[in-house]
């Protein structure tokens, strides 16, 4: 059996390299990829917890987090296209019109 | 060193790879091709956990829908390589330091906390895949609707957000 230990510490990893991705990746599209990984790291340690605890919540609480993944999946995807039509440019510091 | 644990560190080390290559890779595609191989990574750790619900749904949804999705709209959107400014780049000093700081925290939280929560017996068997549906219809059933509201939400706003505008 795997300790639990192993997988909180390998879905922390999976959190902070999401995060670092984030701040890091300058195309918008790749922004949002970090976003999903930060997540599928978050239901590891779920998954995880649930079977250290012998609790299913865990689990369930994991189809939550991934039917709120798709919808803003769509939404931000449909967000993502409009900025590409109105501004040509998928760069995040092109996109700085509130920016002085 | 038992089969599980090898099993385990196979994929934990494919996961953080695959993830590793999300941030080096230049262009959207690649990293998007490398969330993919994160994601059936973790589906193979689900299975090692015994979800297999989970597992299940993380390729249907995960690997399929949603990434099929980033791919289509890469596609339609015809994204290039991504460039970098020197702005930019500094950007990774700071985020390298959050990272390290984010893990410590973690680190330091999972060392503190080994004999309350994490050194209880692990349950062996669970027929997970009946018990969650009868946790999802029962006690979750009120969120569960809730989501489907959401979706809908989701769609809708989605068709509004992506149409184009009547001249």
């Amino acid at each position: 059996m795997v300790p639990t230990n192993y997988y909180v510490i390998l879905s922390a990893i999976l959190f902070g390299l999401g995060v670092f991705a984030f701040v890091f990746k300058r195309n918008i599209i790749t922004i949002f990829m970090s976003i999903e990984l930060m997540l599928n790291a978050v239901n590891l340690a779920f998954v995880a917890f649930s079977q250290a605890l012998g609790k299913l919540d865990g689990q369930v609480f994991v189809l939550f987090v991934i039917v709120v993944a798709a919808a803003e999946a769509a939404v931000g995807l449909g967000i993502i296209i409009l900025i590409a039509r109105n501004r040509q440019t998928l760069n995040v510091e092109r996109v700085d019109l509130l920016k002085l | 060193m038992t089969a599980p644990l090898v099993v385990f560190f196979v994929l934990a080390g494919l996961a953080v790879i695959g993830a590793v290559s999300l941030i080096l890779q230049k262009h959207p595609i690649h990293s998007a091709l490398s969330l993919i191989v994160v994601m059936i990574a973790l589906a193979g750790l689900y299975l090692l956990l015994g979800a297999e619900f989970v597992a299940a749904v993380q390729i249907i949804i995960y690997g399929g829908a949603i990434m099929v999705l980033f791919v289509l709209v890469i596609m339609l959107l015809n994204a290039g390589v991504e460039e970098h400014t020197s702005i930019s780049k500094m950007a990774g000093a700071p985020g390298l330091l959050l990272v390290v700081a984010l893990a410590g925290l973690v680190a330091a939280t999972i060392v503190r906390s080994t004999d309350s929560v994490l050194s209880t017996s692990q349950a062996g068997d669970m027929s997970s895949t009946l018990e969650i549906s009868n946790m999802l219809f029962k006690d979750f059933v009120y969120p569960f609707e809730l989501t489907s509201f959401l979706i809908l939400v989701a769609v809708l706003g989605a068709m509004v957000l992506a149409q184009r505008e009547k001249s």
